[in-house]
């Protein structure tokens, strides 16, 4: 998500220092293309009868001009400088520097394939070096699904400027026109001749020329692509088999000690006595860190405890375990997550501010042959990425540099600079893999802990969260209540569409007190509803926050579509249509649908509504292909349904449908789960599906298990028995995903898996048994089985 | 008091405190970082090695209970069920961020050691106290299928 989307952060686009900054993970000289100082290796190549050795590129035989500043720092997407992003060794090595998180999505992969594809580098030699946190990589915030939509252009450019520097040098060096060299796979060519040229051997000529305009470079056309659009193998998982690898759990210093740390229950809770005798007791315990109280508001700052800090993680927590604390009540100290839940309902139930608004919904309502209404309410969640938050921290003097797995490390700089009260550039912050994130990870605050306690210690400090701290101190998924409200025609078409969203705004973890939801929120999936009907309005409720609300994989998506496509169900049911018939008529005609026409404050994820329109033709495709996908329509036995829903989130279009069959006593499980999605144009196929698919668990795992409950402040959940995931044997036997093949500019893929998921479900699972579901989750952490209708229900 | 464990075929002295879980004498005092933490409470699998063959939780293994068995660890398994594994683990493209995948790639080698070809249930049995959040899990049941097909 997108804290400048919200208004709340100014957008950090601080001015860059290119070439500047101390980088012990990249190597930044804008002064050369080359690197290394091992032997060329020439190469020789057969053709024909004749051997052809390639010859050594002297470059210093060279005189040339000095060459100009780069024109490309402005592109669209950002600087494309080719030597930001690319680097040539002498050896063949092509390394491409990564300034996004790898966090699974394989973005180390989707950017070399970017990069390499315009290069023609031969992709065996492609190496990835992990960017720091710095500005002049422009925006590193990985997360809104946004890694290739931000850089697919830039980093294009970036590959073909340097390929045009390279084939310039190989013509100076035949004395050749340029075009009469051709490039392919690392090597340029004489087309005059079989003569070849490695990239390597060229490099450092190359890196004398003056770096091409926009204007002089061509791009591929779509059907020139060679690594774009293809199911290039992954670059990170041929070492994650072996165990190798560094995830922010993993790094070590020399002379690093281990920590973990006791928070106050309640977010801004304070601590009060402290008596850590027993704590230091403990064999292998070193000493005890008190943190500064946490005080309003939340941003990513650290919430305060006492650190323990130990020879191994093990000992940091037996000694935790020890420790007396007394915890002080802070403002949040009254929240109960059962009885708010029950007021958010209420709320939700009365009229709100307008948010977006066509025609005249009270008199259409009012005129309706039938009207029908839901509230639908779903709870906080908890990201659990499988390796929990982890940093280490290491200070030489004022310097300060931090390795850890975060999405934003920009961020984290920021952060740690304005915690710290230290000068940015003397802080450096490398993001390591991250083992999942879905946007915990853009959070810095335990980077900061082991900031602050390294500190105090004076040896390189490495935090771990266990999984206990990671499920009770989150950023949470806000809770929500949502109330709909239709009317049907006597033909049963929708002639009016209410819909009341209320929730707790991430917003009000950045100012305290703010309760009202904002236009980015509700941009996700409320005020960008797709519906033709004639009189629609989209209202908002405030709620106070008393947790930490964070984003999580697909944001108010989350919610927003699990009322509004099991609404549009709902509508179905009550008009006596079919489901995916019905949702096609409400979708209406082909046409682009710009929601700041009816008054709402949308910002289409960021991106202009003409280069990403609303486009509903698009929405009815996926809707038309999943259904054709799954057979919908087909024969089922007793006990078994189909379910569909169709979300447009992060700029693409999704459609789901599930099947599930429940058993006379409720036990559930999914057969099958079949989804289409139109992303535009699509870099890796094979790696698409996969987060589709890991997106649409992520979202069945929580509306069938997931809620994180509060009492008297405190989060009651804290370990994977109480806080329940799925799964391998209750993930769904099979599951077939289709690509709308497309040259539309690219959407994306991370999160748009999650919001059809749970309303195709709770769809399916009426569909099966005549049960609504309106409150979220489904089954919960202890049960098994659905509750399953009285007989006079349906 | 040093213990002497032998892992992956080599043997290694340690000294940490009496209890003090495999885990983190692997973690932190041997710098293997292969086999990873994910709950403490044996309720993921993320720390799943193999001891005398057999998957195990190293979270909740005191490491000075290991005097004399034999350990395997992500770095170090082999033979032709975990060469088989890896392959398949490759081929099918299953590990998305791959936090979870050393004690995936543990428990499947160690279940297809002991039944080389499994079923759909065998698979769940053997598979399901090791976590995904990633939801790799439909890629995990594919590829173990293609390793059986190749030991």
């Amino acid at each position: 998500m997108f804290l400048h989307d919200i208004g709340i952060i100014p957008g950090r686009n601080d001015s860059g220092e290119a070439g500047r900054g101390r980088s012990q993970l990249t190597n930044l000289s804008r002064r050369g293309f080359v690197t290394g100082s091992g032997l060329f290796v020439l190469g020789v190549t057969l053709a024909g009868c004749s051997t052809y050795v390639e010859p050594e590129v002297d470059a210093d035989a060279f005189d040339l001009p000095e060459a100009g500043p780069s024109p490309l720092t402005e592109v669209k997407g950002g600087d494309a400088t080719p030597t930001l992003w690319i680097e040539l060794e002498k050896e063949g090595k092509v390394k491409i520097t990564c300034h996004r998180s790898e966090m699974g999505q394989q973005v180390w992969t989707s950017m070399a394939q970017i990069v390499a594809d315009e290069l023609d580098a031969n992709w065996d030699d492609v190496a990835i070096v992990q960017a720091e946190g710095h500005e002049r990589y422009g925006d590193q915030n990985t997360d809104g699904s946004r890694s290739v939509r931000y850089n697919f252009h830039r980093l294009r450019v970036a590959g073909a400027a340097m390929k045009y520097m390279l084939i310039e040098a190989a013509a100076l060096y035949w004395k050749l026109e340029p075009s009469q060299c051709s490039a392919s796979e690392g090597l340029v060519s004489n087309d005059q001749n079989s003569d070849t040229l490695s990239y390597g051997n060229l490099a450092e000529l190359a890196g004398k020329l003056q770096i091409p305009a926009e204007g002089d470079i061509t791009l591929k056309e779509p059907d020139e692509w060679t690594l774009i659009n293809k199911e290039i193998p992954s670059l990170t998982i041929p070492k994650l088999v072996k165990g190798e690898g560094t995830f922010g759990i993993d790094v070590d210093r020399p002379g690093m000690v281990y920590a973990v740390v006791a928070r106050p229950p309640q977010v801004f809770g304070r601590t009060g006595s402290v008596d850590d005798s027993a704590a230091l007791e403990v064999p292998g315990v070193l000493q005890t860190v008190r943190l500064p109280d946490a005080t309003p508001p939340a941003v990513f700052n650290a919430l305060g405890g006492v650190a323990v800090v130990a020879e191994d993680t093990w000992a940091a927590i037996q000694g935790r375990n020890a420790l007396d604390i007394t915890w002080r009540d802070g403002p949040n100290a009254s929240y109960n997550s059962e009885s708010y839940g029950e007021e958010l309902k209420a709320t939700a139930r009365r009229s709100g501010a307008v948010r977006r608004s066509r025609g005249d919904v009270s008199s259409a309502l009012g005129s309706a042959t039938t009207r029908i209404e839901a509230e639908y309410y779903a709870p906080h969640l908890a990201h659990s990425p499988m390796e929990p938050p982890a940093a280490t921290a290491e200070w030489d003097g004022d310097t300060l540099t931090c390795w850890a797995c975060v999405q934003d490390p920009q961020a984290t700089r920021n952060t740690l600079a304005d915690v710290l009260g230290v000068d940015k550039e003397n802080i450096t912050v490398n993001a390591t893999w991250l083992g999942g994130a879905f946007g915990r990870k853009s959070k810095p605050d335990f980077v900061i802990e082991a900031a602050l306690i390294a500190r105090e210690v004076g040896k390189p400090v490495k935090v771990t969260w266990t999984r206990e701290d990671e499920i009770r101190h989150g950023f949470y998924h806000s809770v929500s209540a949502q109330y709909m409200e239709a009317g049907l025609d006597e033909d049963g078409n929708c002639s009016a569409y209410l819909h009341r969203t209320a929730f707790p705004p991430i917003a009000s973890t950045f100012v305290p007190g703010l309760a009202t939801p904002t236009d980015g929120e509700m941009g996700l999936g409320a005020t960008d509803v797709p519906f033709a009907t004639p009189n629609l309005q989209v209202e908002s409720r405030d709620a106070k926050g008393h947790l930490r609300i964070g984003w999580l994989r697909s944001v108010s998506n989350i919610y927003h579509a699990f009322a509004v496509q099991s609404f549009a169900a709902e509508m179905a049911h009550a008009a006596g249509r079919d489901q995916k018939d019905y949702l096609l008529e409400l979708i209406g005609p082909d046409r682009q649908i710009d929601p700041g026409k009816e008054g709402a404050i949308y910002s289409n994820y960021d991106a202009s509504i003409e280069e990403y329109p609303i486009e509903t033709a698009r929405l009815k495709n996926v809707v038309n292909l999943v259904a054709d996908m799954a057979d919908w329509g087909r024969n089922l036995p007793e006990g078994s349904g189909l379910g569909i829903a169709v979300h447009r989130s992060f700029l693409s279009y999704i459609a789901t449908v599930i099947e599930v069959s429940v058993s006379d006593d409720g036990a559930l499980t999914i057969p099958g789960i079949w989804l289409a999605c139109d992303a535009g144009t699509v870099i890796n196929p094979r790696h698409v599906r996969a987060q589709l698919e890991g997106g649409t668990i992520y979202g069945l795992s929580n509306a069938l298990y997931g809620e994180i409950t509060a009492r008297d402040g405190a989060v009651v959940q804290d370990n994977f028995p109480s806080w329940r995931v799925m799964r391998m044997e209750e993930a769904p036997r099979a599951f077939e995903v289709q690509i709308v093949p497309s040259n539309a500019p690219p959407a994306g893929v991370g999160e748009p898996g999650t919001p059809p998921a749970a309303p195709a479900l709770a769809n399916a699972i009426f569909n099966a048994t005549g049960q609504r579901i309106r409150n979220l989750p489904i089954i919960g952490a202890q049960g098994s089985r659905l509750t399953l209708p009285q007989d006079d229900n349906a | 008091m040093a213990v002497t464990l032998t892992i992956n075929g080599e043997t290694k002295s340690v000294d940490a405190a009496p209890g003090t879980p495999l885990l983190w004498v692997l973690r932190d005092h041997l710098k293997m970082t292969g086999t990873k933490f994910g709950c403490g409470v044996a309720q993921c699998g993320a720390c799943t090695v193999h001891v005398d063959g057999a998957p195990t939780r190293s979270c909740i293994t005191p490491h000075d209970s290991l005097d004399g068995s034999e350990i395997k660890t992500i770095e170090g398994v082999d033979g032709r069920a975990a060469d088989a594994i890896r392959e398949a683990w490759v081929e099918n493209q299953v590990p998305q961020c791959g936090y979870c995948q050393a004690g995936q790639i543990m428990s499947a080698s160690a279940l297809l050691a002991e039944n080389p070809s499994p079923t759909d249930a065998d698979i769940d049995n053997a598979m399901s106290g090791n976590l995904c959040r990633c939801a790799t899990y439909m890629s995990i049941r594919r590829a173990i299928k293609d390793a059986a097909t190749k030991i």
